[in-house]
């Protein structure tokens, strides 16, 4: 239980930094924190002690497995974050080149 | 098991603060990529080596899209206005900590609540993996279980999953062209 109380702690930093920075970089990296959180979340639900990567090969018998379903969702997951991640330092070098900082309270202006 | 992931998750709960608190961009993406590898170090230790990979290849990317911005633009933290200290910005300032700390206390008594009813760490009950698990070799002819799932039970999933890949490239061409529309 207090791994998910950790993994949870992890998921509220990310969400301080996006509440209180001013600086879009960092709220973009506290973004990345909170889904960091979350895919460590779903994968430790998946976890079984003593069970063995679902892997299967001919050396290892045993059909004590983790389960395979978190850990594909996660992978789709990451894939989706990344792609996310990307799509908002794009929107944050376009707002640089705009108004020549990263401060969002200099950025209050809604031209395009 | 708990109490090594316990300590790499403290691990990566410092990274975390000290990101979010760098005066300098580039260290607080340094310690953004220490998080995101140590993730990488618990997905190994959870016996999940497919998401490992992709994480480590992820993070990868993505600390590089990072560095080559920041790189591009500033390194330097916003520091404080010295101009706005006066006495009604600091009753604001504190105003707006107490409501953040507020959110995020009430927060994590929730969190508390709602994962009484899960299973305990490393037992987990198996109601929906078992269907995935028996007989996946024959039926989906892959011998990684994980494939097996991404594949061919949730297909459609990694569809979607691929259509906004494609979108989110599109979006990053769209907003980074070189001239807008008049």
């Amino acid at each position: 239980m207090n791994v998910y109380l950790l993994c949870f702690i992890l998921f509220l930093v990310g969400l301080y930094g996006v509440l209180t920075r001013r600086n879009v970089i960092k709220i973009i990296i506290g973004l990345s924190f909170m889904e960091f959180s979350i895919f460590l979340f779903l994968i430790l639900i998946g976890y079984i002690e003593g069970g063995a990567a679902p892997i299967l090969s001919k050396t290892v018998v045993t059909t004590r497995f983790v389960d395979p379903l978190p850990q594909a969702m996660v992978l789709t997951a990451i894939v989706i974050a990344m792609a996310a991640n990307a799509m908002l330092l794009a929107i944050a070098v376009r707002l640089y080149k705009r108004y020549g900082t990263f401060d969002i309270r200099k950025i209050n202006e809604l031209k395009g | 098991m708990e109490t090594i992931i316990s300590v790499i998750l403290i691990f990566m709960i410092l990274g975390a603060i000290y990101a979010l608190h760098a005066r300098d961009l580039l260290s607080a993406l340094i310690s953004c990529g220490l998080v995101g590898y140590g993730l990488v170090i618990c997905f190994l230790l959870l016996r999940a080596p497919d998401v490992a990979i992709v994480q480590i290849v992820i993070e990868t990317i993505t600390l590089i899209i990072m560095v080559s911005v920041v790189l591009a633009s500033t390194r330097h933290e916003i520091e404080a206005d010295a101009g706005q200290t006066g006495k009604t910005s600091i009753y604001k300032i504190w105003g707006s900590m107490a409501m953040v700390m507020i959110i995020m206390l009430v927060m994590f008594f929730t969190f508390r609540l709602a994962i009484i009813h899960l299973d305990p760490f490393g037992d987990h009950t198996l109601r929906m993996s078992r269907a995935y698990l028996e007989g996946a070799a024959e039926r989906t002819g892959s011998a990684n279980l994980v494939t097996g799932v991404l594949f061919d039970f949730r297909g459609y999933d990694t569809f979607g999953e691929a259509t906004i890949l494609f979108t989110a490239v599109i979006g990053v061409l769209t907003v980074l062209r070189l001239r807008g529309k008049k």
